[in-house]
């Protein structure tokens, strides 16, 4: 595997540092490496072409800010073009002035409609809508039957009848009035692009329902051949938005790229989870990162920037550079950790940590426990761990409700990471792999 | 690929095929492999004309899938027999068993379905149509149960009946979660307390998956031993070479490939006519 898109570009600026602008060869060495990285993220092909001559276009005619390496002005402008091409109103459905507002959701087998359906109804009714969702799959055994449970959960009333999808539609329309709804969510049998007769019955649903929102269902995981569906769907019944389902998972997501070059409308919401509550408008900064394999940077700025005292940074800073970092201001930092929440999810947005760190599970009772052995010991002696002898450690194991070994392993791991501090100068770049290991298991 | 038959080779012909493979998911360092193998071929051959460089390729791809042991899937006459099929949420695993058991049930088995999907609404429901149609038994439980009681429970009334095959439904799970994942494990170890009664693990992976694929197989493979492949949703036009980094890379051949969500569109799994059907 390649390393991320930062380190690719590191590696040909290194070189040119010290030059002002960018050159016409230096630009088509760059693109060569955008396009590897979009084809990893799996980008469609005539995607990462359009997607790379915007891209050359906006680089050479920009000015090299001072602030700014070589190579963090092209991320930057990569960056941008793709937040920009990713952009648009999201999580935001187009209000009928006349009720009710009609969804549709079409999609490829397994893209996760009916799951979409579902979780958008309760997004919705949480919104103070009045949804009613319309099962119109009438094709995978079972599927009516499954939009009926999860309508049953999410407390949204429900309609669906055994004829035609058209007429599912029809009727449901009739069944919207008759309750007072204002919108209506319709689930459609998932379909292969190329299959003509099942495309006309979509189109016939749409006939019917005249939908206001028709919405294409894509799974994150999707490959090169994300374009194509998109294309033809769009053709088929005109597209108005997108929604991307399961990027819970780690792949790159780069189909979003390739819909949105291809169908030219906003991604609207995306599908994070199990859960009916995992839904949430699509954020095309964070889809950028991802795709670029840059980590989710802003979210993690956004979410230091809440949880940390920008006092308290400043000192721990001036401490780690004096290599005088006790156990106490481990505890503060630890403290300030957890603020940002479960500690899985903001090591999972960190860019650069490798993927064995991020796939370790880290349990966030080993923060707690290490938490409490460090309360259970005085001042003295999280100023000074040399002093800790025997009964001390029976002591502070037994304050902690923790073992002997744990202690010990807390102290050995945190008298580690000193040493390795101070041999790396704190401040300056580590070398790879000269990463200090946390006195927290599995880190 | 048609427009460059009978061409002499040159480098657009190169860019072309990385191209096509590309196009077929088949991924960066695969794809790389394989052209510098046929480059290599094509000098030591001294072939020049794009017809017989993409020949050769064929030959490449079909030797890549063919590296493997065999494609059967095991049934033990006399022997308790499972097959459990695990994935990412909507790769198709439900309507490949239900397939599959109409196939077995021709042959001549006796089928028992073990609905331990229990997460997904209406998993079990439709996984009970599909036992209604191809005349198979269906264990399920309760929505929310145990799925490890619903396998117990399969594997006890298909010996009760001597039953020849247990098909073993999983809830769809992305490998990046580690509980569900555990999950999982737990159930193939609820399988093997029966020693020698799971004779296949099989990954089901939609035609359509990028390279997100590798990833999916390489966690499922080390937390359940996955034993192949079920290629699904290949009658569109997704190619599904992500198949090709797959046996390359950790070894596990692709055993069947669906085509449909008929009952009869499910094949054995053929290297050649894959190879043939990327450069279509």
């Amino acid at each position: 595997m390649f390393d991320a898109l930062s380190e690719r570009f590191e590696g040909i600026f290194g070189r040119l540092r010290s030059r002002g602008r960018l050159t016409p060869k230096d630009l088509d060495e760059v693109a060569r490496e955008i396009r590897l990285a979009l084809i990893e993220a799996d980008v469609n092909l005539r995607a990462i072409m359009q997607f790379i001559a915007r891209v050359k276009e906006q680089a050479s005619g920009a000015e090299v800010a001072k602030s700014l390496s070589p190579a963090q002005q092209v991320i930057k402008i990569v960056h941008d073009e793709l937040v920009a091409t990713l952009g648009g109103t999201t999580g935001k459905l187009t209000m009928s002035p006349k009720p009710p507002t009609v969804v549709m959701l079409a999609g490829l087998q397994g893209s996760g409609k009916t799951t979409a359906a579902g979780k958008l109804a309760r997004l919705l009714k949480a919104q103070g809508l009045q949804p009613l969702l319309v099962g119109a799959d009438l094709q995978r055994p079972a599927a009516v039957e499954q939009l009926r449970i999860l309508a049953e959960r999410v407390d949204v009333p429900f309609y669906s009848e055994q004829s035609a999808p058209a007429d599912v539609a029809r009727g449901a329309m009739e069944e919207a009035a008759r309750l007072g709804r204002n919108v209506v969510i319709v689930d459609t049998a998932g379909r292969l692009q190329i299959d003509a007769a099942l495309m006309d019955e979509l189109r016939g649903v749409r006939d019917v329902a005249m939908p206001h929102n028709t919405l294409l269902v894509v799974d994150a995981m999707t490959g090169q051949e994300a374009v194509n569906v998109a294309e033809a769907f769009n053709d088929a019944v005109g597209l108005d938005g997108v929604i991307l389902t399961k990027i819970d998972g780690d792949a790159r997501g780069g189909a979003a790229l390739s819909v949105k070059e291809v169908v030219g409308k906003p991604i609207l919401f995306a599908g994070t989870g199990e859960n009916l509550e995992d839904f949430e408008p699509f954020h095309p900064d964070r889809m950028a990162s991802r795709i670029l394999g840059m980590g989710d940077v802003l979210t993690l700025i956004e979410k230091a920037e809440e949880a940390f005292d920008e006092e308290q940074v400043r000192k721990a800073e001036a401490i780690l550079r004096q290599g005088q970092f006790d156990l106490d201001d481990f505890l503060g930092q630890l403290q300030q950790v957890k603020k940002m929440g479960p500690l899985q999810g903001v090591i999972g947005m960190l860019p650069g940590v490798p993927k064995e760190v991020k796939d370790a599970q880290i349990d966030d009772r080993e923060l707690a426990r290490v938490e409490a052995i460090i309360h259970s010991m005085t001042m003295e002696e999280r100023r000074n761990p040399a002093i800790v002898n025997g009964s001390r450690r029976v002591r502070i194991a037994r304050g902690s409700g923790t073992t002997t070994s744990d202690v010990n392993n807390l102290l050995k791991q945190f008298k580690q990471m000193q040493q390795m501090m101070r041999g790396m100068g704190f401040g300056r770049p580590g070398k790879k792999g000269k990463r200090p290991r946390l006195p927290v298991p599995g880190l | 690929m048609r427009g460059i038959a009978g061409r002499a080779v040159d480098e657009e012909t190169w860019e072309e095929l990385e191209e096509a493979l590309i196009l077929a998911d088949v991924g960066l360092p695969t794809t790389g492999r394989l052209l510098d193998a046929v480059r290599a071929r094509a000098a030591a051959e001294k072939v020049g004309d794009t017809d017989s460089v993409v020949a050769i390729l064929r030959e490449e791809i079909a030797a890549l899938l063919d590296g493997s042991t065999g494609r059967d899937l095991v049934v033990e006459p006399g022997e308790p027999n499972v097959w459990l099929f695990v994935g990412v949420n909507g790769v198709g695993k439900t309507t490949t068993i239900g397939k599959l058991a109409a196939q077995q049930s021709d042959a001549g088995r006796s089928v028992v379905l073990a609905a331990a999907d229990t997460f997904r609404a209406a998993a079990a429901e439709q996984l009970q149509l599909w036992g209604e149609r191809v005349g198979a038994a269906v264990v399920r439980g309760q929505e929310g149960a145990d799925p490890g009681s619903v396998i117990y429970d399969a594997m006890a009334a298909a010996s009760g009946r001597s039953a020849d095959l247990v098909l073993v439904d999983t809830a769809g799970r992305l490998h990046t979660k580690v509980n569900l994942m555990e999950e999982l494990k737990k159930l193939r170890r609820i399988v093997d307390r029966t020693a020698g009664a799971c004779k296949e693990v099989l990954l089901v992976i939609d035609a359509t998956t990028g390279q997100n694929g590798l990833a999916q197989a390489r966690q499922f493979a080390e937390a359940v031993d996955v034993t192949g492949i079920a290629l699904t949703k290949l009658d569109g036009t997704a190619k599904g070479g992500i198949v090709l980094a797959i046996q390359g890379e950790l070894g596990i051949p692709v055993k069947i490939v669906g085509v449909g969500e008929g009952v009869d569109d499910l094949m054995a799994f053929d290297p050649a006519e894959f190879a043939a059907a990327l450069f279509e």
